[in-house]
């Protein structure tokens, strides 16, 4: 999409400012949890947006093309998806693809063409560089096809977002008829975005996924230290520099969840100073060279993929995060009452420490929630 | 005397320095590399007078900022050799290039050839430190420019011929002596020339024996040269006319 | 015949207040004022005057007022007074004319022409007081990639040698002979208890401060003055001076009056005669000469301290810094045309080079762009006069700034600009040991501790304001600057919004 930044962007502002509520919850034994639970928390927190965005992010829920990457699309015009669907089948092997099931409500309007494509990758791609393939098809098409935007492209999970309060986005997508062991939803409350349907929430490449609450102080900072590796950032948003940044440290880097939160939100040098040798100097390291991409400013997010959903908030917690257990089941979320609606009974909550990661992760891996007590 | 021998072929320059460096710290007192091919810094980071004696060719800045050994070179050396050298000894069975001993302060230079351009520029002497370099052929222009300590020779040898401008300019310290002609357009503004004295005569036998010494037996330039074969007469002096060659260039 | 050429100064004696102590006849180097002991009477020369101000400064009953003289000839805004008496005094020496401190002309100082931004309601803006606030600053190159080991989790990469400063400002590189032993002394002293650098400059490095050598950047400049492996092992970095804001492209003559004993032993030369500055380092003719020398310096001080590359703010800073990066420079100190010297031709000082602001933004983007912006670390210099020029140069793309006129302001300097003549009345930019006394090393310690104390919470104040509480996310976030009175073009050199956009 050429102009994604217009359209995110209408009145140029350096960058992208807004709000929110987040939430996610997850079966860290894999049981797959209905959709229509996280449309009740959401509509919860409905004080949180504006109306001018909302998404989910539901893992699992594609099992029959478990093995494919499922493209969501969006098209401004039929021109800009008959040049995409030219591209996918020059790029892939296209194994299905249909239109993204809604229906039409009083609450939505003005919905681009929204279709979905189920890929295999051609064969003379080795399967460990498909991966980076694919993200350089999904930046082929963000930046150079005009009117079409993949805003998912993971395999058995996708993202559904558009303009609206997230209950009404997640109806007109019927999200009530699906079934995933892990969801994240969001609420957007921009300043200076009317909102576009692609600038929603989570901000998604592969099957990682970014819900943000928050306003970044750091991000023309964060953006140029991902220019670097090859990231362009056209959103000109908080969350994608965010999803950029979960990019490379956990994917590209391959760096864990717990490296990665010590790069976003490092300890204080007083805490460094006082560690262990062998503390202080991975913790020195990291901060020396990953200074920019510390996230400097208020900020609460929920990073998810396959298997996994983490929480993290900004060192010295100036947005809201609250986790919560029960039994297999690990919830995060702007608002305790949220989680309450659809979990009256819970074993544990509490509130994770800035910069301290709360982990949840598909048994058998390692079921646990890591990070606090009751 | 213990000497440790290093194959170079292929070896990376920073490794090759850190094994040399190692056998000198071992209690080695000599340390001979082969198959040198362009290596730098040969010498640098030495702090013991240890003897390195390097075949093949050494790559550029050998023995830069060397405080102590004795390297000696059996082929031709590249540029900056000596660069900031402090003290030690270094001694090439050929020729050198651009920049020969460049901001030297102390220690001893033996070039049995030819060197290149703007050798011996703003040799120092401070104290007790008075570096000496001793060319056996000839130099190129800028040859001892800036200069402001030392003591340079140029014996001339293997008929080459001296065909350098701008010799000693901006100089301001020590000498520079060259064995056979030298026009006044060559020379740099600020040098003037004299016939040595008593006491440069006796330096110059001691140079000349020291290079006779090293070379003598050699294939190049100082070839089958025993003693008294080359001559201790026939140079000239060029010392600086003044301390201080800029002083009038600025309103005062 | 005389050229009209009045005072440019007037001392003005209110003779009744005057008690005829003679303090300013002691103080004055530059023999404004006698005693007539007949008449029992001081009197003033005024056009030795240099507008120093010690006297004034020292004279016990405030009789003296030192007052810039307006030349007071016909309005010209073409031949101004300043040309006119260069003009005479060339044609009286025939010279070349010198000057000291850094370029006084009115050319665009782009820090006054950029404003910064501070949080409301998106974000919140954080009190310094009271939370955390960062500015310690790693200085070196960056891996690109950090990696640990599968089983145990150990960080596996070595981070190469840096330099860590507790607030990002650091003292600039200025000889020993150029400004004066006690100068030196303060200097050192000050970057030790602060925990930030002091840099040697090119004049050598006297035996008794190495003890604070993990807190000194020692310099290797063309002169190579006082330069041996004791002194590159010593030091916590070395810097290969290239260029110098104040005088890009030509080397330096410390005037053999200035070479004292100290300084000549410092310096390792003989005392008295000129100290020599070749105008290029002679062995780098080219940028593969760079990394010769940069790797000389590194095999001479076993790979385990950084080498910084200083070059003066030129039309092409932006290519010459990413070849002096790829050259295997860790740090690249840029020096802007307002960089102050003990000693510059006025002509080179007053028209050669580019305002640092232009080249800094200009180096920052150059090396994102080639992805070898976190190779290697960016001191800015020349021209930082206070702590909002500091935020502004790190949110330009800085990680530190060097400051050298300002510390010396705050050891006393009245920027008189007479360094060159070896005559300095406050004991700063002199070697006379007469005139050297007149610096107390340890008030002057004091002084610039205090100004290391000021700006940081001056900083930590911004910083908290714009809702940022660690100094590295400043870094070249310059969504955090607003130009105001700038061409469309200087915006987009800076890479600044104008106000309001």
């Amino acid at each position: 999409m050429t102009s994604v930044a217009k359209l995110q962007n209408p009145y140029g502002d350096g960058k992208l400012i807004e709000s929110c509520g987040l939430f996610g919850m997850m079966d860290t034994s894999g049981r797959p949890l209905r959709g229509r639970d996280i449309l009740k928390a959401m509509a919860n927190m409905r004080d949180r947006g504006n109306g001018l965005g909302g998404g989910f992010a539901a893992y699992g829920i594609y099992p029959e093309f478990r093995e494919e990457y499922a493209f969501h699309l969006m098209y401004e015009h039929e021109e800009g998806r008959k040049r995409t669907e030219a591209f996918l089948r020059s790029h892939f092997k296209v194994v299905h693809h249909e239109a993204i099931p809604h229906r039409a409500t009083a609450e939505i309007d003005g919905a681009p063409i929204l279709r979905r494509y189920f890929l295999r990758v051609e064969k003379g791609v080795a399967r460990a560089g498909q991966d980076d393939y694919v993200v350089k098809k999904v930046m082929a098409i963000n930046t150079g096809i005009d009117g079409a935007y993949v805003f998912s492209s993971g395999k058995d999970m996708g993202v559904f977002k558009g303009v609206g309060y997230p209950e009404d986005i997640g109806r007109y997508y019927c999200l009530d008829d699906y079934e995933g062991y892990l969801w994240v939803g969001h609420s957007r409350f921009p300043t200076n975005t009317p909102g576009w349907w692609g600038g929603a929430h989570p901000f998604s490449i592969l099957d990682w996924t970014v819900v943000h609450n928050g306003e970044l102080s750091s991000y023309d900072t964060n953006r140029w230290f991902l220019e670097m590796y090859g990231y362009a950032c056209t959103m000109q948003t908080d969350t994608e520099v965010l999803a950029y940044g979960v990019d490379l440290l956990a994917r590209r880097h391959r760096l864990p969840v717990e490296t990665l939160a010590a790069v976003f939100a490092p300890p204080l040098w007083e805490a460094i100073d006082r560690m262990s040798e062998r503390e202080r100097r991975r913790h020195a390291t990291l901060r020396a060279t990953f200074g920019g991409l510390l996230m400097n400013g208020p900020f609460s997010i929920i990073v998810a993929h396959h298997g996994e959903m983490i929480g993290l908030a900004d060192r010295i917690r100036l947005r809201p995060l609250v986790a919560a257990r029960r039994g297999d089941l690990v919830f995060l979320s702007s608002e305790e009452s949220a989680i309450r609606v659809i979990s009256p009974k819970l074993d544990a909550t509490w509130i994770p420490s800035g910069g301290e990661p709360v982990i949840a992760r598909l048994r058998p891996v390692a079921a646990e929630a890591v990070g606090g007590n009751a | 005397m213990s000497r440790f021998v290093i194959n170079a072929r292929g070896v990376d320059q920073r490794d090759l320095n850190g094994r040399v460096r190692a056998a000198a710290e071992a209690g080695n007192e000599a340390v001979v590399l082969r198959n040198v091919h362009g290596q730098r810094y040969i010498g640098t980071s030495l702090r013991k007078p240890v003897k390195v004696d390097v075949y093949g060719t050494p790559g550029n800045d050998l023995g830069a900022f060397m405080d102590g050994p004795t390297i000696e070179v059996h082929g031709n050396a590249q540029d900056g050799l000596g660069n900031t050298m402090n003290s030690g000894e270094i001694i090439v069975h050929g020729g050198a290039g651009d920049v020969l001993a460049m901001s030297m302060r102390g220690g001893r230079v033996f070039v049995e050839g030819n060197v290149g351009y703007r050798c011996a520029i703003h040799l120092k002497e401070y104290g007790s430190k008075v570096p000496v370099i001793v060319i056996g052929g000839t130099a190129q222009d800028f040859f001892g420019e800036y200069m402001a300590g030392g003591r340079v020779v140029l014996l001339g040898l293997g008929g080459d011929g001296l065909a350098a401008n701008f010799i000693g300019t901006g100089m301001h310290g020590g000498a520079i002596f060259i064995r056979g002609r030298v026009d006044p357009e060559q020379l740099g503004k600020e040098v003037g020339v004299a016939e040595p004295d008593e006491a440069d005569q006796a330096f110059l036998a001691g140079v000349i024996e020291d290079y006779r010494r090293r070379f003598g037996r050699g294939r190049g330039a100082g070839r089958g040269r025993g003693a008294g074969q080359i001559p201790t007469e026939g140079f000239v002096k060029l010392y600086p006319r003044f301390l201080r060659p800029y002083g009038r260039l600025y309103a005062q | 015949m005389p050229f009209f050429a009045p005072a440019q100064f007037i001392v003005d004696r209110d003779d009744a207040r005057c008690i005829r102590c003679k303090v300013c006849v002691n103080q004055c180097s530059f023999e404004v004022h006698s005693y007539d002991a007949e008449t029992d009477e001081v009197r003033s020369r005024d056009e030795r005057c240099v507008g120093c101000h010690r006297c004034e400064a020292l004279c016990p009953t405030r009789a003296l007022a030192v007052r810039f003289n307006p030349m007071e000839i016909r309005p010209n805004a073409n031949w101004r007074p300043e040309h006119i008496r260069d003009l005479q005094r060339q044609a009286d020496t025939g010279g070349v004319l010198l000057t000291g401190a850094g370029n006084d002309k009115p050319f665009r100082i782009y820090w006054d022409h950029l404003l910064l931004n501070a949080s409301q309601v998106t974000n919140p803006s954080i009190d310094p007081l009271r939370e955390p606030m960062e500015l310690r600053t790693f200085l070196g190159r960056k891996p690109d990639r950090l990696d640990f080991d599968d089983l145990d989790g150990e960080l596996t990469t070595e981070l190469g040698p840096q330099l860590v400063v507790e607030t990002p400002i650091v003292f600039s590189g200025m000889s020993y002979g150029a400004i004066s032993y006690n100068a030196h002394l303060a200097l050192n002293q000050a970057a030790q208890e602060f925990g930030t650098l002091y840099n040697t400059g090119e004049g050598g490095w006297p035996a008794e401060f190495r003890r604070f050598g993990n807190r000194t950047i020692v310099q290797c400049a063309s002169g190579r003055f006082g330069i041996d492996l004791d002194y590159l092992e010593s030091a916590a970095a070395v810097e290969i001076k290239i260029g110098q804001g104040a005088k890009p492209g030509i080397g330096g003559h410390l005037p053999a009056e200035k070479v004292t004993a100290p300084v000549a032993r410092t310096r390792m030369i003989p005392a008295g005669t000129d100290a020599l500055s070749p105008a290029p380092q002679h062995d780098i003719y080219s940028i593969e000469d760079l990394a010769m020398l940069i790797g000389a310096l590194k095999e001479a001080t076993g790979y385990a301290k950084p080498v910084c590359v200083k070059i003066s703010a030129v039309h092409n800073a932006a290519a010459i810094a990413s070849g002096a990066v790829r050259a295997g420079a860790d740090i690249i100190a840029i020096d802007g045309l307002r960089g102050g010297t003990g000693a510059a031709p006025k002509v080179i000082r007053d028209n050669v080079g580019i305002p640092i602001e232009l080249a800094l933004a200009a180096v920052h983007d150059r090396l994102v762009k080639e992805g070898i912006r976190n190779h290697a670390s960016i001191l800015a210099a020349g021209g930082i006069r206070s702590s909002a020029d500091v935020v502004k140069a790190i949110a330009l793309g800085a990680d530190a700034v060097y400051i050298g006129t300002a510390a010396l302001v705050a050891m006393g300097c009245t920027l008189c600009q007479m360094c060159y003549t070896g005559k300095c009345n406050w004991g700063i930019a002199v070697t006379d040991p007469w005139l050297t006394k007149r610096l107390n090393p340890d008030i002057a310690t004091r002084h610039l501790v205090n100004l290391l104390r000021a700006w940081s919470l001056e900083i930590k104040e911004m910083l908290g304001g714009m809702g940022i509480n660690a100094i590295e996310s400043l870094r070249g976030n310059r969504l955090q600057l607003r130009g105001v009175g700038l061409e469309d073009w200087e915006l987009k050199v800076l890479g600044v919004r104008g106000a309001g956009a």
